[in-house]
């Protein structure tokens, strides 16, 4: 029960916990990079470096007034939060992030990341409806619309790993890596499936339903205290997922570069894949601190023109080369 | 459609040059000034809590003027002239309601004895707002400020006691209008 088996009870309190306390760490760890990023120093009284504000901020979040507005839908309103976290979990659970290191090994893993990265839309989209607030439901309305612009090509530009490795089980594409990362016959499968990551864990420049400056905060307009810390919670939870996935489908997750494999295999992958994990995170906080947030139908218009024609052309060349050398 | 191409490389180029310009601020050094730690240098003429100085005798330099109390566009000053029994007149009260001075400095360049100045301390926050009301015992000093020469007395054509007509610095006695002679 308590060993290195992917399902076993340690395996799962490990990653539930590593998982929870990186995406919360991950405020800190982003504010700070902003900073450092726009010459400031970022939070840095509370304890050695700042790295107690969380408790800080959780504390502030707990403590306040947790308002249900008298003229939303009150159970969608309580609902609508709850979704994101949970789900976001969920897909944290088919991540392999060792050999034998994992909650849940399925066969359909890859599907079961878009299953629930296409339900953690229903937390911004029902939570904006129940606000019953102008601003609320154009946050809503955003988020839908950015949904149905970058589920479609996000799912086509993985379509070309899955032929590489003849497999969903996103162990066996990591093993079908050992011979080299798919990130180069993949690059542009890469590149599209960077954009959508991004767009999917509704992360800066990408961040429309929330766009404080045009509809102050969107969807979550209407929340408080630590209704608004879920959602919140469940950003960041994303975007540990997101950054864990694009190291398992393009950068052999838990495999060593350039045979510098040490020590267990566990040790070594988890050192790997750790690696590998926070560079995509400091990645998604430098593109944050970089780029501006595109318009809504310049978004739109961008992944239908360029993003799917993109990853169509490159699962069309990518499933000729393979026929070919099939013979 | 070579064109269109080309637009879209150009936007992606364009992103990843912004992504690597701000990625080198990672190795500026911060601008911050981590102030409870490091004071800030204020200068000399920064306009902070105001001050009441005295002359170089050790006596209150305001002569209860009021003109700082006219110039003030908040209105915060408020004060009562009086006399000794020299003739010397100097305020009774001197109030300021610093949770109204916007710190405009207006009252020192109105004030014609370099009574009242600003000085660079800023900290000055209260818990209680009746606390940000100042009287004069609260603001007067020991010192001469910024201007350590000048006691307005010594150049000025009143009498006071001590000094009559005609003694003060660059002054000639009076003119003795009922005389004709030179």
């Amino acid at each position: 029960m308590f060993s290195f088996e992917v399902g076993s009870l340690l395996n799962i309190a490990l990653v539930l916990v590593a998982g929870l306390v990186i995406s919360i760490m991950m405020i800190w760890v982003e504010r700070r990079f902003l900073g450092f990023f726009s010459d400031r120093l970022g939070p840095n009284r509370v304890g050695p470096f700042g790295i107690f504000q969380v408790i800080a901020d959780a504390v502030k979040m707990l403590a306040k007034e947790d308002w249900i507005p008298p003229f939303s839908d009150k159970f969608t309103f309580v609902i609508a939060p709850m979704i994101l976290p949970i789900v976001m979990l969920m897909s944290l659970g088919v991540i392999p992030f060792a050999p034998g290191v994992g909650v849940m090994d399925l066969n359909i893993g890859l599907l079961w990341i878009f299953a629930m990265a296409g339900l953690a839309s229903y937390s911004t989209m029902l939570g904006g409806l129940a606000s019953n607030n102008k601003f609320a439901l154009l946050g809503a309305l955003r988020g839908a619309g950015q949904m149905i612009s970058y589920e479609v090509f996000m799912g086509i530009s993985i379509l070309g790993i899955v032929v590489l490795s003849d497999s969903f089980n996103l162990r066996e594409i990591v093993e079908a890596q050992e011979d080299g990362w798919f990130v180069i016959p993949q690059f542009f499968g890469f590149v599209v499936f960077m954009v959508a990551g991004i767009a999917e864990s509704h992360r800066w420049p990408f961040d429309l339903p929330e766009g404080e400056a045009e509809i102050i905060s969107g969807y979550n307009t209407e929340y408080s205290g630590m209704k608004f810390g879920l959602f919140m919670i469940g950003e960041y939870i994303g975007m540990v997922v997101m950054s864990a996935i694009i190291p398992v489908l393009f950068f052999g997750g838990w495999l060593a570069p350039f045979g510098l494999e040490f020590g267990n295999e566990i040790i070594s992958g988890l050192f790997w894949m750790g690696a590998k994990t926070s560079f995509f995170l400091l990645f998604f906080v430098l593109v944050r601190a970089a780029l501006v947030r595109p318009r809504y139908d310049q978004l739109m218009s961008y992944g239908w023109l360029v993003m799917l024609p993109l990853s169509l052309i490159n699962l069309l060349i990518t499933g000729a080369v393979v026929l070919y050398q099939a013979g | 459609m070579f064109k269109a191409l080309g637009k879209q490389i150009k936007i992606i180029w364009t992103q990843l040059v912004s992504l690597w310009l701000v990625f080198l601020h990672l190795f500026n050094k911060a601008d911050t000034v981590e102030y409870p730690d490091v004071m800030p240098y204020m200068f000399p003429r920064w306009r902070g809590r105001i001050i009441l100085t005295r002359d170089p005798d050790g006596e209150e330099r305001c002569v209860a003027c009021n003109l700082c109390a006219v110039a003030c566009p908040v209105d915060c000053i408020s004060l009562q002239k009086t006399e000794d029994e020299t003739g010397r007149w100097y305020p009774e009260f001197f109030r300021i309601n610093f949770s109204r001075c916007i710190m405009c400095g207006f009252c020192e360049e109105a004030c014609p004895t370099h009574a009242i100045q600003l000085t660079p301390d800023f900290e000055m926050a209260e818990y209680v707002r009746q606390d940000m009301v100042w009287e004069k015992e609260h603001m007067l000093i020991n010192g001469t400020g910024k201007y350590h020469d000048y006691n307005f007395y010594n150049v000025a054509g009143k009498a006071i006691g001590g000094k009559g007509k005609g003694e003060a610095q660059n002054e000639l006695p009076p003119v003795d209008r009922k005389s004709l002679l030179p």
